[in-house]
């Protein structure tokens, strides 16, 4: 097999995270006892799936055939007109079948499932994205499945709880807490800790307890690798920066990893200001946050000075969360990487942007790390070659989208529109 | 001043040298206000309870069911503080001389300081915490904190954990194992779980520690049966159900906390 077609590349380095799980000060494995013994049996499987060539080769087949990766590399001169000058591609992961870039991991995850003789799957979801990617793994796999969703977000992302319930899947939409993501992590941990035994939790992000975040991040690490490649192939160097939205993470990170060795290209991870950070209405964690414990990890979180985690915002639901991955709080924290915030309507009118010079409609989370890529592009100058990870596709904002830029021609449904412009 | 995890041991020697189980209430604080949550714990000593934890409120309560998530959001949209919460354990041991815990979870206690909360909690009278999502392999810190301060360390232990790792919580555990009587979240069940006696034989394999065995108990002929082989018997939604029940009316709740307590009193006695 040509490397080429090889797709499940886990960290051929492994200096993080250590065996306690550890990236730096971040990280670990902050669960009760009655999940102990699951969580570690993922871990172990994941350890014996690295080391049978048979795991390798199924993923790579189901990634080849059924995802359609490798995912192309697009180069984007209109929209590009707005970044300064500088070169401008994009990693199309909006792409992948079921539109985006969370199949990677569910897919990686199902097949975990199976060994480990489960017969269950459960996940959260906040955009919808990863409980469609789930509810589509466990269709394919005969998996019975339950998504846990924030109440606000199955409102906000209506298209794919339809989606996830064509697929089979039980959606449960969570009223507790902010009725977002959080919340929906909370639920399904505690469905996870009720039914365990045959239950697998199929984490969606590189954030929660040991060894998800490096597990997830192995199975989105195929994104930087195929787009390094891409990129050299294309234009002969690497880019001057890679950049991303991040939310929990997990496409950030499947983009950054493969370029941590190049010390000359920055890393730029774009978080959710909302509708600014100092209004307190965001959910850009690794700017405004500070360490503390959520969801089974030390990271960055939001919260105040009583470690109460407080309530996020963003206007896009795949964003709204107040943790974040540890391996990005290590790499804030160690300069590799850089995070800036992109206010709301940033992120839209660089959706608009891009659909209107490009023919392309990407997600509102992959909108953030447009937004930041016109600035990093300003900054750079005409020599610039910028690298953005475009983790997916707007299908499923464009109600959110048609009711911000009013383009419903019912007055009625257009009521709310123009909001921050 | 050092904390009063002798007390606590005293508590549960009592009991056991009654031949009986000890009766363990929990109630969070600030719920349904502070001062009503003082007396709600005071009601549950009247009653009969041997030992209070006091529920330091959280906004992401993972391993609460929706009785006690109810009324942990109670207290927080009041606005509850941990001075609060230590206020809550300083009045309830003050009034009644008897054994009171915080439980709660991690990232509260670590935000706070680990040696900091140790010392307050000791300070306001505490016999000591129950962290449910600190591992054993994470505590090291608040272990320090808690020995250096007089304060227990009680872990959980549940049906999944396999004997090598009762035999290492145990050993860094201190007070009692609270041993979850089923695989789930805080809330009554129409029945005790049948894994709760299997583990309880488990963890005193490996310990003297009392092991005293909570979630899903709410009534007393429950009590009874857990007290047929735990050291002791741990409701909280039950508890917490009675003054949601009586929602505006608090001598009410406070009445039927305490007769749920004299309920559940005479229940561990009926081993």
């Amino acid at each position: 097999m040509s490397e080429k077609h090889e797709f499940f590349l886990p960290d051929p380095d492994g200096a993080v995270p250590s065996p306690e799980g550890y990236f730096g000060a971040f990280g670990g494995k902050f669960i009760p006892e009655a999940l102990v013994a699951a969580v570690d049996e993922v871990a172990a499987e994941y350890e014996k799936a690295k080391g049978d060539p048979s795991f390798a080769a199924e993923l790579n087949d189901l990634m080849a055939n059924y995802t359609g990766r490798p995912s192309a590399l697009t180069e984007v001169p209109r929209f590009a007109e707005s970044a300064g000058g500088a070169r401008v591609f994009l990693k199309r992961e909006d792409l992948n079948h079921t539109g985006s870039h969370k199949i990677n991991n569910v897919l990686g995850q199902a097949l975990l499932t199976r060994r480990m003789g489960k017969t269950r799957v459960i996940a959260e979801t906040g955009a919808g994205q990863h409980g469609v990617a789930t509810a589509t793994a466990c269709a394919l796999f005969g998996l019975e499945c339950t998504i846990y969703m924030g109440e606000v977000d199955t409102r906000r992302q209506a298209l794919n709880v339809a989606r996830m319930r064509m697929l089979g899947a039980e959606v449960v939409s969570v009223t507790s807490g902010s009725r977002t993501l959080k919340d929906a992590i909370n639920e399904a941990f505690r469905d996870w800790v009720a039914n365990v035994d045959r239950t697998h939790y199929l984490f969606g992000t590189v954030a929660g307890p040991h060894p998800f975040p490096a597990l997830v991040r192995d199975f989105h690490r195929v994104i930087g690798v195929e787009a390094r490649r891409q990129l050299l192939e294309r234009t002969g160097r690497l880019p001057d920066a890679a950049v991303a939205c991040v939310g929990g993470g997990s496409n950030a990170m499947g983009l950054f990893h493969a370029f941590l060795p190049d010390a000359d290209v920055r890393l730029v991870g774009c978080e959710p200001a909302g509708h600014g950070v100092d209004t307190g209405e965001h959910a850009a964690t690794l700017t405004a946050g500070e360490p503390g414990i959520l969801h089974g990890s030390r990271s960055y979180v939001l919260q105040d000075d009583e470690g109460q985690i407080t309530e996020p915002y963003s206007i896009s639901a795949g964003l709204d969360y107040p943790g974040v991955g540890p391996e990005h709080a290590y790499l804030k924290d160690t300069g590799r990487a850089e995070y800036r915030a992109v206010t709301d309507d940033a992120a839209m009118q660089a959706l608009r942007l891009l659909s209107r010079t490009e023919g392309i409609i990407p997600a509102i989370e992959s909108a953030h790390a447009l937004a930041g890529a016109l600035e990093v592009g300003r900054e750079l100058g005409p020599e610039g070659l910028v690298l953005v990870n475009l983790s997916g596709r707007g299908d499923k904002d464009m109600d959110t989208a048609a009711r911000y830029f009013g383009l419903y021609d019912d007055a009625a449904k257009g009521a709310g529109a123009g909001d921050g412009q | 001043m050092s904390g009063n995890i002798a007390l606590l041991e005293a508590a549960l020697a009592g009991a056991r040298a009654e031949n009986r189980a000890a009766l363990i209430a929990y109630h969070p604080a600030g719920f349904p206000t502070v001062d009503g949550g003082i007396a709600a714990i005071r009601a549950a000593f009247d009653g009969g309870a041997d030992v209070v934890e006091v529920g330091l409120p959280h906004s992401d309560p993972v391993l609460d069911g929706p009785v006690i998530q109810t009324a942990d959001d109670i207290a927080l949209r009041n606005g509850v503080r941990i001075a609060d919460v230590l206020r809550t354990v300083h009045e309830a041991h003050a009034a009644t001389g008897k054994p009171v815990l915080v439980m709660t979870y991690w990232n509260p206690v670590d935000r706070y300081g680990a040696e900091r909360f140790a010392a307050e909690l000791a300070e306001a009278g505490g016999a000591g915490c129950i962290l449910p999502d600190l591992p054993v392999e994470e505590s090291t810190a608040w272990r320090k904190a808690a020995e250096a301060h007089g304060l227990a360390t009680v872990f959980v232990v549940a049906p999944s954990s396999r004997d090598e790792r009762l035999a290492k919580i145990t050993a860094a555990g201190s007070g009692f194992v609270y041993a979850a009587s089923l695989m789930g979240v805080t809330g009554t069940r129409v029945s005790v779980g049948a894994q709760a006696a299997d583990l309880v034989r488990r963890t005193r394999a490996t310990t003297d520690l009392p092991v005293c065995v909570g979630l899903g108990v709410s009534n007393a002929e429950q009590a009874a049966e857990v007290a047929a082989f735990a050291d002791g018997v741990i409701v909280g939604s039950a508890f917490v159900k009675r003054l949601l029940d009586h929602e505006g009316d608090l001598e009410a709740g406070l009445a039927a906390v305490r007769e749920l307590a004299a309920d559940l009193a005479a229940g561990v006695r009926k081993r």
